[in-house]
């Protein structure tokens, strides 16, 4: 079948997809953008975050025809053209990046923390990633990563 | 395969009809699991999620009629202080990911004993509509359950909503598992203190199905202070902890042993109920 959505402010289109196939195959393998990981494909790792029509989900759980005609952004479509997302950009200042496989889960869950708590306490922090999950970095400085890019958005919006 | 998704609820009943082998399919967080894995290859697909009816949830008649399509992070959002105990249930669910997509029609729908949902489902006497072009049943939802991963649905069936009374009292819900977050239950229990002097348990993740304990219901009515308000007396709450421990029928699996759970149960019980009554007396 043949699936249209919005990707990353884009209309896009995909042929000849498989009725079971999920939206992170058709991201990833049909579409060029390979940013959300496939990992688990069961919903437990977060490595394929993306938003549909504005909700963090994972794009594994997510039919392809689910996402016809809706508005989907991946970990590519953060960034501003060069300009990294401030929240990359702490992900590399704060050293929470080790083999980069979660990241861009990460980056996209913590891009929704932010979005809905400015200024998150751990327990939210710990909460908001409990879904994502890291094997190299042992979560120390990623909890540092968000707390930055926390606190450069405060200070950039007084 | 086939992707049907129709846009109405009309045109959702009409394709279950005609298509009876049709997997409904709303969050994904089971069906598309198994369709990554392969363990699955239905002929068709009933996307569920283009019906609006199933997004909504309002009062009818007294009652709280939830849409099977609601996210668990909308009855967090929406419905924490009308249906607390549903809402720590919900709260429990997987991760954030998982609760904006996961809905509670889906997990009645999947009938894992363990679904996180059926609990406090039990414990507050909630219905399921079920629905089919040959017309509406409400069922109980202690009698929707028949066994693992079965229900009485029909194969032209689809879950439409479960009606819920509003909270008349403290709902607690307490969970057991190897961490707080995307955790399948090893052990769940959910409970509601009724002022007027009656108790509602629900039992997760130890059974063949969600189960009710009745006789700690009955033990609780009798023996709760109700009257006077007075304090808990630590034998009660061990009695009725017991008593839900001995209601439970678990097994041996990967996630815990028959008699952990039953252990667990027992203390999930008595503490509910010392949570739940220190907040009625309050």
């Amino acid at each position: 079948m043949r699936v249209i959505c919005t990707v990353n402010g884009v209309e896009r289109s995909a042929d000849d997809v498989w009725e079971g196939e999920s939206l992170l195959y058709v991201l990833r393998e049909r579409m060029g953008l390979p940013g959300s990981k496939n990992a688990c494909e069961q919903g437990e790792c977060g490595s394929c975050t993306v938003y549909l029509d504005g909700v963090a989900v994972c794009a594994c759980l997510v039919a392809a025809g689910q996402a016809a005609g809706r508005d989907v952004v991946t970990v590519e479509g953060l960034a501003d053209g060069e300009e990294l997302h401030p929240v990359q950009r702490a992900f590399l200042d704060a050293g929470a990046v080790q083999c980069g496989f979660c990241t861009p889960g990460l980056v996209v869950a913590v891009h929704d923390l932010l979005e809905r708590e400015a200024a998150p306490s751990d327990p939210e922090i710990r909460e908001a990633l409990a879904g994502n999950l890291c094997r190299c970095t042992g979560y120390e400085k990623i909890l540092d990563a968000v707390r930055l890019a926390a606190a450069r958005a405060r200070e950039e919006t007084p | 395969m086939e992707f049907l998704s129709p846009p109405t609820w009309a045109d959702a009943l009409a394709a279950k009809a005609a298509r009876p082998d049709a997997v409904p399919l709303a969050g994904g967080t089971d069906v598309m699991v198994e369709l990554n894995f392969r363990r699955r290859a239905p002929a068709a697909l009933l996307d569920l999620t283009r019906v609006p009816e199933l997004r909504a949830w309002r009062e009818e008649d007294g009652l709280l009629r939830i849409g099977a399509g609601v996210s668990y992070a909308r009855i967090m959002a929406e419905l924490g202080g009308r249906l607390p105990g549903l809402a720590r249930a919900a709260r429990t669910v997987g991760s954030p990911q998982i609760r904006n997509r996961g809905t509670l029609g889906g997990n009645l729908g999947s009938a894992s004993p363990a679904g996180d949902g059926h609990p406090p489902l039990l414990a507050t006497g909630a219905l399921v509509e079920l629905a089919s072009t040959r017309g509406v049943r409400r069922v109980p939802v202690a009698e929707f359950f028949t066994g693992p991963k079965q229900s009485v649905l029909s194969d032209d069936e689809l879950i439409a909503a479960v009606l819920v009374p509003p909270a008349p009292g403290p709902q607690q819900f307490a969970k057991i598992g190897t961490r707080n977050a995307m955790v399948i239950a090893v052990a769940s229990f959910a409970l509601e203190l009724r002022p007027e002097g009656s108790v509602g348990t629900g039992i997760g993740s130890a059974g063949p199905t969600p189960l009710r304990a009745p006789e700690a219901e009955a033990f609780a009515a009798a023996e709760l202070p109700w009257a006077s308000r007075g304090r808990l007396d630590p034998a009660v709450a061990e009695r009725f902890g017991e008593l839900v421990a001995a209601a439970a029928s678990p097994i041996d699996d990967v996630r815990g042993t028959a008699a952990y759970r039953r252990r667990t149960l027992g203390v999930l019980a008595r503490r509910t109920l010392t949570w739940a009554w220190s907040e009625l007396c309050a």
